[in-house]
């Protein structure tokens, strides 16, 4: 008997129902990918090959697409640095004037700086190694700020290395492919930062928000902070270098101490990523794990040359040592 | 001679399969890094329209898979604090609601419908929010997330223009 032929010729399941269990099976798979999820987005192993594929394919599609709207860019930079020509110049060449004197200055406090360095024997960190990169994609909103970047594994860009633009820190590598990475923003609302004021020396943590001026927290000492007070990266934790410019404070609409971002003064559409590598990754946390004095217990047996030094030392210790007096009790 | 009239078909591709590669293609070209004269470009949830619009279209067992991925799209695209699957999520929350009031909502004058919508993206915005905040461990700024919402709001147009095209009006299908 053909299926059509039986009862079941006349059961129709209505659409919607259909739909319904298609809807509530996509449900229950979304709710899985969420809990199984990785949560630490700012660690390597949060980077999956899924999205590192998806930023690997989408990276340089979006590169061809904001060709055309980048060239619209240029041109209209163009014409208006043309129209504004005479009072851009006027404006830089007092800008000139007035950061000579700081030129002669930063060159004299270099050089005794070198000199009170030699002196001191300190150990100073390493020139840091940088890549150049052109921005390519960049995901905006309160969920998610970050960038895809045109530079990956393949020029050593490692996740961690902090990136920054003409002006000051935008951001640290989240994830990275051999030719595309990731760039998480300041103002990510998974990003956090050690910085310090300049002015006291105060540490505080930079945290983002997916609002334009991430809020400053954590702020150690009273006072220590007031509106225009510089911003730098404080190295703590070594994640990024020390002294890295930030922002400058500023109190947010809400009464919170806000950054205002030097990097949002420009345009982050070409980038440089630090190849900084911290001082964690410089050893292998195993050999700082170990137990102390462990290589004794584990110190090859002597061979005949070492014995027999060994044996005449002891020896001649004896031999050299005083004989005990008389009637001494043995 | 009498010529043959054109049958115009109106199947899962014309209504499901073609606008989600449109919003997939937009939803690029928005995230391209730039500003003209010192703005930057909207970046709503494009899907969102799709995820309204669909279930009112008719019910159908391809559209909530399609929303499935596209939601995992959005996901990876916007790759920040939230885990991969909150936006499908959201966005299936949506279909939900909208395929459970379909009876309610077949027919109603576009005022009411725009309600619905600005109702239901608040719903998958909230959603999202939630489980961004307790993941992060740290709660996104509010103006931040009406800079996201209000440009998914102006997209209703669109949703309502699809829902106006694509609606045949079958009465076994309410």
């Amino acid at each position: 008997m053909a299926f059509r032929d039986g009862p079941f010729e006349t059961l129709k399941v209505p659409l919607v129902w259909t739909a319904a269990v298609v809807v509530v099976v996509a449900l229950v798979a979304s709710i899985l990918l969420i809990v199984s999820d990785r949560k630490d987005v700012r660690g390597e192993d949060s980077y999956s090959p899924v999205r590192a594929g998806f930023d690997a394919t989408v990276g340089p599609v979006s590169g061809v697409l904001a060709a055309p709207v980048r060239w619209t860019g240029s041109l209209t930079d163009g014409v208006r640095g043309y129209f504004f020509a005479v009072s851009e110049n006027r404006r830089l060449k007092r800008r000139v004037a007035e950061l000579e004197p700081w030129r002669d200055q930063a060159i004299a406090l270099k050089n005794v700086n070198a000199r009170y360095e030699a002196m001191l024997g300190l150990r100073t960190e390493p020139p840091v190694a940088m890549v150049t990169a052109r921005s390519v994609s960049d995901a905006r909103g309160p969920f998610a700020n970050a960038r895809l970047i045109d530079a990956g594994s393949s020029k050593g860009v490692r996740i961690g290395n902090p990136v920054i633009n003409e002006q000051g820190l935008v951001g640290r590598i989240s994830g990275t492919t051999g030719g595309i990475s990731r760039v998480l923003l300041l103002t990510d609302v998974a990003s956090r930062t050690p910085v310090l004021i300049d002015r006291t020396d105060a540490r505080a943590i930079l945290t983002g928000d997916g609002s334009g001026n991430p809020r400053l927290e954590y702020i150690k000492g009273v006072g220590a902070l007031q509106a225009g007070d510089r911003v730098l990266s404080s190295g703590d934790g070594g994640g990024l270098p020390r002294g890295v410019p930030v922002g400058v404070a500023a109190r947010g609409i809400d009464g919170t101490w806000r950054v205002k971002l030097f990097s949002d003064r420009g345009a982050i559409d070409y980038v440089r990523v630090m190849l900084f590598q911290d001082f964690g990754q410089l050893v292998d946390p195993e050999t700082l794990n170990a137990p102390p004095l462990a290589g004794l217990a584990t110190a090859p047996a002597p061979d005949a040359g070492q014995a027999a030094a060994i044996g005449d030392s002891a020896a001649r210790r004896a031999t050299a040592a005083p004989a005990p007096p008389a009637g001494a009790p043995r | 001679m009498r010529r043959p009239a054109t049958v115009r078909v109106v199947g899962p591709m014309q209504w499901i399969v073609y606008p989600a590669l449109i919003a997939m293609g937009l939803s690029i070209v928005l995230a391209t890094p730039v500003a003209l004269f010192g703005l930057k470009l909207p970046e709503p949830i494009l899907p969102m329209v799709l995820a309204f619009a669909w279930p009112l279209i008719r019910p159908s067992m391809l559209a909530p898979f399609v929303l499935f991925l596209l939601g995992l799209f959005t996901d990876l695209l916007l790759s920040g604090a939230q885990p991969l699957g909150v936006w499908s999520l959201g966005l299936l929350v949506i279909y939900a609601v909208v395929l459970a009031s379909r009876s309610l909502l077949a027919g109603q004058e576009t005022q009411n419908l725009f309600v619905w919508y600005a109702c239901c993206t608040l719903l998958a915005f909230l959603l999202t929010y939630l489980i961004v905040s307790i993941r992060a461990t740290n709660a996104p700024s509010i103006l931040s997330l009406f800079g996201q919402m209000i440009p998914t709001l102006l997209l209703f147009p669109v949703a309502n223009m699809m829902i106006e095209r694509f609606d045949d009006g079958d009465m076994r299908l309410r």
